[in-house]
């Protein structure tokens, strides 16, 4: 009751994310007078070590920053190295490396869908407990999840952290065998990821229309992975090296992820810039064109449309992706011949590079300066959650004053949640745990 | 009464407990022979909770983590490290070797809110561990081999065998004979199953030192194939360069190459 001036609600953990973090609210009279998404993962300071290593050692190194998307990491280091080192590795390498990036997505988005999202819309605490009343579902999740791992194995020899990646290309091409068994599993699955998407649709999601700015890769010719260059929803189209030109990092002290936010019209320091989403659902909105057909026809049946506004409508997105993901493989592996040259060699040379690619959670931006022996100068990275961060804070405060901020305790907490894990915040790559404290006074 | 089990995570990238989390049906199975009371990722939050088996991932590098260690220590009967993280401080600890003060004040704005112990440790250097199991990342096969022993009550075996051994019994062509790669195989503990070879590549180490691993000859060995010092260090000084004896033989070359 409004009677209450002050109370202190501290639940202990938010679970199913990828981090250690904390969620604080303060009500006062009715009115949301401060939200922090506070986020307190240990900072292990990447960028530091990366100084003075060896450009050929960068990949191994860049890929622990996270174990769900390892493979993102190792992507947008490669191409920011090669840029520097001035290679082009072929069109061979490039469609393994699209190949090789389908495999995280699957991975991680049927991970997120099934083990983390799902269990919120349908009202169970995990997915394990999930299972026991949606097998088919669970496990079919389970299956993909699984297939993207494969992928990845194939190509990287391990599905965290993979080996088989270096500059230049890959440490080896993989046997027709096993590309064609490959090829015969992800044609099986292809129908289970069409009706993932007609599955997710029919569930009951909050209808929560909010306004953003999507920012994401496009590219003309395709639906973007490792290339493209830099578009926001509201006509920004820029190249990546431009980046730092519209986003910038600041550092806020409730948390050890640097905030980044968008200046519209470009950065200045007088400015304030604005939060910005970036993702499955940006990705969407700004690149629906470029989906395959049967994507495109598939999504079609079920009611829901995008470009959207409605942010719940992301792991909806995270199922479209997932669709494409597969359809992305399997025209791969079908024209799949083993190279004698799965890597160009490189030389090494002083400059700057820079690599954006599409990271499951949206862009990971790399900035690299090596010098003239090839190794690391300074090197700054970017992932997404950093990104997300302030859109989610943004997010929280209109969903939860939409919700009712006279609810209980437990609702708003509830709700908040189901808000923060929508994002699929990789708390590792930016955060843990989230604790929330309402104070109401 | 099913045996309780927790999965508590420190200073890391994830990627040791989605040997759990990419594990499938067999996860599935696990959830049924335990009671899984804390897992933050998987849907569990219980994290004071007195469990019979605690897997740790993750180093300690905040005074909060070392507070959280000693309170999961005392919580539990049998707790065992997941990784090189949890076993030998990590990738991260390479930030031991420098004042980590002065980076924070480099990359954070307000400084004085980031708490971070001086160095990134092992678990072992901080509580009593029962099992360690290296690997950045383990991988499922170790993990339920040691699930399996445990839940039957047999002690667990932990890896004796080098890479190289891995390596030579898949018929692997050796790719420091062959390409002269600087390969840490033969002083690398096995369980990967030789994978860096297999893909054609040489080993960087990241199941961590083999018992009785002579890096002094290996490192004699890449001299003579015409490695600078400074490139030998790096090569010990790497995902697990605060554990012995990768550290001092990192730390030699480093001097060499002064
Ligand atoms: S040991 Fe490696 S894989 Fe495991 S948590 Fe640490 S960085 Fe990640």
């Amino acid at each position: 009751m409004s009677e209450r001036r002050e109370v202190t609600i501290k639940v202990p953990l938010l679970t199913r994310v990828e981090g250690e973090g904390a969620l604080e609210l303060r009500i006062r009279e009715g009115a949301i007078a401060a939200l922090q998404l506070r986020i307190f993962e240990p900072p292990r300071l990447f960028e530091k070590f990366l100084e003075g290593r060896g450009h050929e050692e960068v990949l191994d190194i860049v890929a622990r920053i996270c174990g769900i998307c390892p493979v993102a990491y190792q992507m947008s280091a490669s191409h920011a190295i090669e840029s520097i080192l001035g290679v082009q590795p072929g069109p061979w390498v490039r469609e393994m490396r699209r190949l090789f990036y389908c495999g995280e997505w699957l991975e991680s988005h049927a991970l997120h869908i099934h083990l983390l999202a799902a269990p919120d819309f349908i009202g169970f605490k995990s997915a394990i407990e999930m299972a026991a009343h949606h097998p088919a579902e669970v496990k079919r999740g389970l299956r993909l999840q699984a297939l993207g791992n494969k992928i990845l194995r194939t190509l990287g020899g391990r599905s965290v952290h993979p080996v088989g990646v270096r500059i230049g290309g890959f440490t080896h091409a993989p046997s027709r065998e096993s590309m064609a068994e490959l090829l015969q599993e992800c044609r099986e699955a292809l129908p289970e990821a069409a009706a993932l998407v007609r599955w997710l649709a029919t569930l009951e999601l909050p209808d929560d229309e909010q306004r953003f700015v999507s920012v994401a890769l496009h590219h003309p010719d395709e639906y973007p992975l490792n290339e493209g260059r830099l578009r926001a929803s509201d006509g920004l189209d820029i190249g990546i090296e431009q980046f730092h030109d519209y986003f910038r990092e600041s550092h806020v002290a409730h948390s050890t992820a640097l905030h980044a936010h968008y200046f519209p019209g470009g950065w200045a320091e007088e400015k304030v810039g604005v939060p910005y989403l970036v993702g499955p659902l940006a990705r969407l909105n700004l690149n629906f064109a470029q989906l395959p057909q049967a994507v495109r026809d598939n999504l079609a049946t079920t009611g829901v449309r995008f470009p959207s506004r409605n942010m719940f409508h992301s792991v909806i997105a995270r199922a479209v992706e997932i669709h494409f993901a597969l359809l992305e493989a399997i025209r791969i592996l079908e024209n799949y011949a083993p190279s004698d040259t799965p890597a160009v060699g490189v030389t090494p040379r002083a400059g700057v590079g820079y690599g954006c690619t599409e990271a499951p959670r949206g862009i990971l931006w790399h900035r690299y300066e090596l010098d003239g022996a090839g190794k690391v100068v300074v090197a700054t990275i970017i992932p997404p959650t950093s990104q997300n961060q302030a859109r989610i804070e943004a997010d929280l405060k209109s969903s939860l004053e939409q919700l009712g901020l006279e609810r209980s305790d437990d609702e708003i907490r509830l709700h908040g949640e189901k808000v923060i894990r929508n994002y699929d915040p990789c708390i590792s790559c930016a955060t843990h745990f989230l604790r929330l404290k309402v104070e109401r006074d | 009464m099913k045996p309780r089990v927790a999965v508590h995570k420190f200073s890391s990238c994830d990627g040791c407990q989605l040997a759990f989390i990419n594990a499938g049906e067999a996860l599935l199975q696990l959830a049924t022979l335990v009671d899984i009371v804390h897992f933050a990722e998987a849907g569990y939050a219980d994290e004071e909770a007195v469990v019979d088996i605690a897997f740790v991932e993750g180093s300690i590098s905040t005074p909060q983590e070392l507070e959280r260690i000693r309170t999961i220590r005392a919580n539990s009967k049998t707790l065992i490290t997941i990784g090189a993280c949890a076993t030998s401080g990590g990738i991260q600890a390479l930030r031991n070797m420098h004042d980590t003060q002065q980076w924070v004040e480099g990359v954070y704005a307000q400084p004085e809110v980031i708490a971070l112990l001086a160095d990134s440790t092992p678990i072992s250097e901080r509580v009593k561990v029962d099992f360690e199991l290296w690997g950045c990342p383990v991988n499922a096969t170790q993990l339920f081999a040691v699930v399996r022993s445990l839940l039957s009550g047999v002690t667990p075996l932990l890896e004796q065998e080098t890479v190289c051994q891995e390596c030579k019994r898949a018929q692997t062509v050796c790719v420091m004979v062959s390409r002269g790669e600087p390969c840490l195989g033969p002083v690398t503990r096995g369980g990967c199953g030789a994978l860096c070879p297999a893909v054609g590549r040489d080993c960087y180490a990241c199941f961590g030192a083999a018992p009785q691993a002579n890096t002094a000859a290996l490192a004699e060995q890449f001299a003579a194939q015409g490695l600078a010092p400074e490139a030998i260090a790096r090569r010990f000084l790497f995902i697990n360069s605060h554990s012995e004896p990768f550290h001092s033989e990192g730390k030699k070359w480093q001097g060499e190459g002064k």
